[in-house]
C-alpha cells in the first residue's frame, strides 16, 4: 500500500493517449504510460517502430505528437521550464565537434546545464576513462572514444531524467559495462533512464516497454480524427 | 540552472574556436572575392573611367556573392554532428544562439571581406573619396547579409544539396541592402552626402537584427525535425 | 466566442465538400465579367491620346500585377495560419497559390515587356514597377523551390511557409528601395506616363477586369487546393469512397 503512494508521489513523466505518426504513417498510438522516479525503462521495437520518434519527442526536438505529456504530474505545457532543465538528451549523433578537443567539448555542455568547473570536466573525461585526451582533437579519436566524450556528460549531469538513443552505440565491453552501472546509479539516486538499445542492457530491476504492442491499433489514418485533433490543436 | 548569457558566449567562443581552426572556410570567401573582381576589367576592359564608374556595385555585387557562398557553413556542422539538436532543447533562448553564430559568421566573413574591400577598390580605381563610404556601407551590410543568410541557411540546412538553393532564396531578399550599399558608395564617390544611404542600411540592420534570428530560430526547428 | 467554424476550415473534406457547390457559381461569374471587360476594354473603351491602341493591355497587365502581390499575401497569410494553428488545409492552400501566383507575375511581366515595346521602343526597361514585379518572381521562384526540395511533406510546408513570411516583410521594402533607386536612375525618355493621362472611361472595362481577375484567381485557387487534397488526402476513407462512387456512376453509365 505505502509502496504504491510513494511510487505515485514520484511519477515523473506520464504519457497520456500517446500517438506519434510518420509521413503519414501512424508509428504507434493509444500510448498511456508512466513512469516514476529510480527506473531503467528500455524502449524496445523493431527498426522503424518509433522508438526514435519517441525519444526526439520526449526531448522535446521534435514537436509531432498527440496526446499528452505530464512531467511531475504537470501538463508540459505549464512546466516546460523545468522540464528541459531536469533532462538530458543523447541522440544517435554524439553532438561532439571533431575539431574541438573533448574538454572544449564538454565546456560548451557544461554552459548548457550552467557553470561546472574545468577540473569536474577533467573528472568526467578520467571516469570514462578518457584521462589524457582531453586536450587532442576529436578527429584523432575513435568511434568509441567520441561516444565516451558524449557520455562523459552523464557524470556532471544534474538531471533527472535520461533520454539516450542507442548510448552502447560504438562502446567496448569495458564501456557497456561502464555505462550500465551509470545507469543503474542515476537510478538509485532517484533519476529516471528511458533508453533504447540493440543489446541487452545489463541493469537490476529494468523495465522494458514494447512500441510494437501500441503499433497496430490504428493502423489507418483515421479521416474522424481531423476534426478533434484541430479543435484540440 | 540554465544560465543565460552563458550559453550565448560559451556559443560564440567555441564557435570562434572552430572558425580559427577551420581557417580554409573562412579564407576562401576572401580569394573568390579577389578573384571574382579580377575577372571584371578582363571580362569589359580596363578602361579607368569605366571600371571608376562601375567599381561600387561591383565591389557590391561580388561582396554579396561572397557572403552567399560562406552561408551554407552556417548550420551544416552543427546539423552534421547533432550539436544544433542539442543546441535546439537546450534550456536557453534559440535567439540568442543563433545570434552568436551569426555573429562569428559575421566576424569570420564579412569583416574580413570589409577589410578587403579597400584593396579591391585600388584595383578598380575607385575614388579617393569613396573609400569611407565602401567601409562603412559594407560593415554594416554585410552584417545584415549575415542575418539574413542565417534564415536561408537555416531553412536548407536539412537537405543535401543546400548551396544553390541558399543562393536563390536568399538573393532577392538582399534587393535593398545592394541597392542602398552600393548608392551610398556612389554617391560617394561623385562627392555627394551618403548619409542617408548609411542610416537606411542601420535601420535594415537593426531591423534583421531583430526579426531574422527569430525565423531561422524558427528555420531550426523545423528542418531539424524534418 | 465559437470557434467551430474556424477550426472546421481546418478540415480538409468539409472545405472540399463545400467549395463543390460553389463551382459553377464563381465559374460562370469569372466567365462573365472576364468577357465583358475584355471586349469593353479591347473593342469599347476611349483610345488614349498618346499611346494609340497599345495601352489596351493595361487589361491585362495591371489586374495580373494587383493579382500577383495579392497573391503573394495570400499565400504568405495562409502560411502563417498553417504554422500557427497546426491546420493542414492551409498549407495546402499555400502550396496550390505557389505557382499560380508566379505565372501571374509572369503574366505581368511579359505583358509589361510587350507593352514597353511601343511605348519606350524596347521590350525591357528596368522601370521601377517592372523591376519590383521581377523580383516578386524571384521571390515567388524561391518559394517553390524550397517547397520541392523536401522529401517530407510537412518540413516542406513548413520550411516555405517561413520563407513566404520573411519574403513579406521584405517586400514592402524592396517596393519602397526600388522606386527610390528608380528616381535616381529614371531615364528621361520615359516620364511621360503619368498617371494623369488615363480617362475615368478607360477605367470602368478595368475595374471590371480587376474584378474579374479576382474572381478567376479565387476559382483557380480552389480547383488547386482541391487537388491536392485529394493528392494528400488520398489515403483517407473518404476519398477512397469518393473515387469508388465515381468509378461507380461512371461503371452505371457504361451500363447504360
Amino acid at each position: 500500500m505505502w509502496n504504491i503512494i510513494l511510487s505515485q508521489l514520484s511519477a515523473l513523466v506520464e504519457l497520456r493517449d500517446f500517438a506519434c505518426e510518420r509521413d503519414e504513417r501512424i508509428l504507434f498510438s493509444s500510448l498511456n504510460a508512466i513512469f516514476y522516479a529510480g527506473q531503467v525503462v528500455q524502449i524496445l521495437g523493431a527498426n522503424g517502430s518509433g522508438k526514435t520518434t519517441l525519444l526526439r519527442v520526449l526531448a522535446g526536438v521534435s514537436p509531432d505528437y498527440q496526446g499528452e505529456i505530464l512531467w511531475q504530474g504537470q501538463a508540459l505545457a505549464t512546466c516546460a521550464w523545468e522540464y528541459t532543465n531536469a533532462s538530458l538528451y543523447l541522440g544517435h549523433l554524439p553532438g561532439i565537434k571533431k575539431s574541438l578537443t573533448p574538454l572544449e567539448n564538454l565546456r560548451w555542455y557544461a554552459a548548457i546545464q550552467g557553470g561546472v568547473g574545468d577540473e569536474v570536466l577533467l573528472q568526467a573525461l578520467a571516469e570514462v576513462k578518457l584521462a589524457g585526451y582531453e586536450d587532442t582533437l576529436c578527429y584523432q579519436l575513435s568511434a568509441g572514444q567520441l561516444r565516451r566524450v558524449a557520455l562523459a556528460r552523464l557524470v556532471f549531469s544534474t538531471a533527472k531524467l535520461w533520454i539516450l538513443d542507442e548510448p552502447f552505440t560504438a562502446l567496448d565491453k569495458a564501456g557497456a559495462m561502464l555505462l550500465e552501472a551509470r545507469l543503474a546509479g542515476h537510478a538509485a539516486a532517484g533519476g529516471l533512464v528511458l533508453v533504447t538499445s540493440h543489446q541487452d542492457i545489463n541493469v537490476p530491476d529494468l523495465l522494458q516497454l514494447n512500441l510494437q504492442d501500441f503499433a497496430l491499433a490504428h493502423a489507418k489514418l483515421h479521416t474522424a480524427g481531423y476534426q478533434e485533433t484541430s479543435a484540440h490543436g | 540552472m540554465g544560465n543565460s548569457p552563458s550559453l550565448f558566449w560559451s556559443t560564440l567562443r567555441r564557435d570562434l574556436i572552430l572558425a580559427f581552426r577551420h581557417k580554409g572556410d573562412m579564407i576562401n570567401p576572401l580569394v573568390f572575392f579577389l578573384i571574382a573582381i579580377s575577372m571584371i576589367p578582363l571580362g569589359i576592359g580596363a578602361e579607368t573611367a569605366l571600371l571608376m564608374r562601375i567599381a561600387p556595385g561591383i565591389i557590391w555585387v561580388m561582396a554579396l556573392l561572397a557572403t552567399l557562398l560562406s552561408l551554407d557553413n552556417l548550420f551544416r556542422s552543427d546539423f552534421d554532428d547533432g550539436s544544433l539538436e542539442q543546441l535546439l532543447i537546450a534550456p536557453y533562448p534559440l535567439f540568442f544562439s543563433v545570434l552568436a553564430k551569426v555573429l562569428v559568421h559575421w566576424l569570420a566573413t564579412g569583416l574580413p571581406l570589409t577589410l578587403l574591400a579597400p584593396l579591391l577598390g585600388v584595383m578598380l580605381s575607385l575614388p579617393a573619396n569613396a573609400f569611407v563610404a565602401l567601409c562603412c556601407s559594407l560593415l554594416i551590410g554585410t552584417a545584415a547579409m549575415s542575418l539574413i543568410g542565417a534564415v536561408g541557411a537555416a531553412l536548407t540546412v536539412g537537405l543535401r544539396k543546400g548551396g544553390l538553393l541558399i543562393s536563390l532564396i536568399v538573393m532577392p531578399l538582399y534587393v535593398p541592402i545592394l541597392i542602398f550599399g552600393a548608392n551610398g558608395v556612389q554617391a560617394a564617390a561623385v562627392g555627394q552626402d551618403y548619409t542617408m544611404q548609411l542610416a537606411v542600411l542601420g535601420a535594415g540592420l537593426a531591423l534583421a537584427l531583430v526579426l531574422a534570428p527569430l525565423a531561422a530560430a524558427g528555420a531550426l526547428r523545423v528542418s531539424v525535425n524534418g | 466566442m465559437n470557434w467551430q467554424w474556424f477550426h472546421r476550415l481546418g478540415s480538409p473534406r468539409w472545405f472540399y465538400e463545400k467549395t463543390e457547390a460553389w463551382l459553377p457559381w464563381l465559374s460562370l461569374v469569372t466567365l462573365i465579367l472576364l468577357l465583358v471587360g475584355g471586349i469593353w476594354g479591347l473593342g469599347f473603351a476611349p483610345t488614349d491620346a498618346r499611346q494609340g491602341n497599345s495601352y489596351r493591355i493595361i487589361y491585362i497587365h495591371v489586374p495580373a500585377s494587383f493579382l500577383a502581390l495579392a497573391g503573394y499575401y495570400i499565400m504568405a497569410i495562409s502560411g502563417a495560419i498553417g504554422l500557427i494553428w497546426k491546420m493542414k488545409l492551409p498549407f495546402m492552400v499555400m502550396k496550390a497559390a505557389a505557382p499560380i501566383g508566379a505565372a501571374l507575375t509572369f503574366v505581368a511581366l511579359i505583358t509589361g515587356a510587350i507593352w514597353g515595346k511601343p511605348t519606350w521602343g524596347t521590350w525591357w526597361v528596368w522601370d521601377a514597377r517592372i523591376t519590383s514585379m521581377l523580383i516578386l518572381f524571384f521571390l515567388y521562384l524561391g518559394v517553390i523551390a524550397l517547397q520541392q526540395a523536401f522529401q517530407n511533406r510537412d518540413t516542406a510546408d513548413k520550411a516555405s511557409a517561413i520563407l513566404a513570411l520573411v519574403g513579406t516583410v521584405n517586400i514592402p521594402i524592396i517596393y519602397k528601395s526600388v522606386d527610390w533607386w528608380f528616381t535616381l536612375h529614371q531615364p528621361a525618355t520615359i516620364k511621360f506616363i503619368g498617371k494623369s493621362t488615363i480617362h475615368p472611361s478607360m477605367l470602368y472595362p478595368l475595374f471590371v477586369m480587376l474584378i474579374g481577375f479576382y474572381c478567376f484567381y479565387t476559382l483557380v485557387l480552389l480547383l488547386h487546393t482541391r487537388v491536392e487534397i485529394l493528392r494528400r488526402e488520398s489515403r483517407t476513407q473518404w476519398v477512397n469512397d469518393l473515387a469508388a462512387g465515381n468509378k461507380l456512376t461512371v461503371s452505371k453509365e457504361g451500363g447504360k
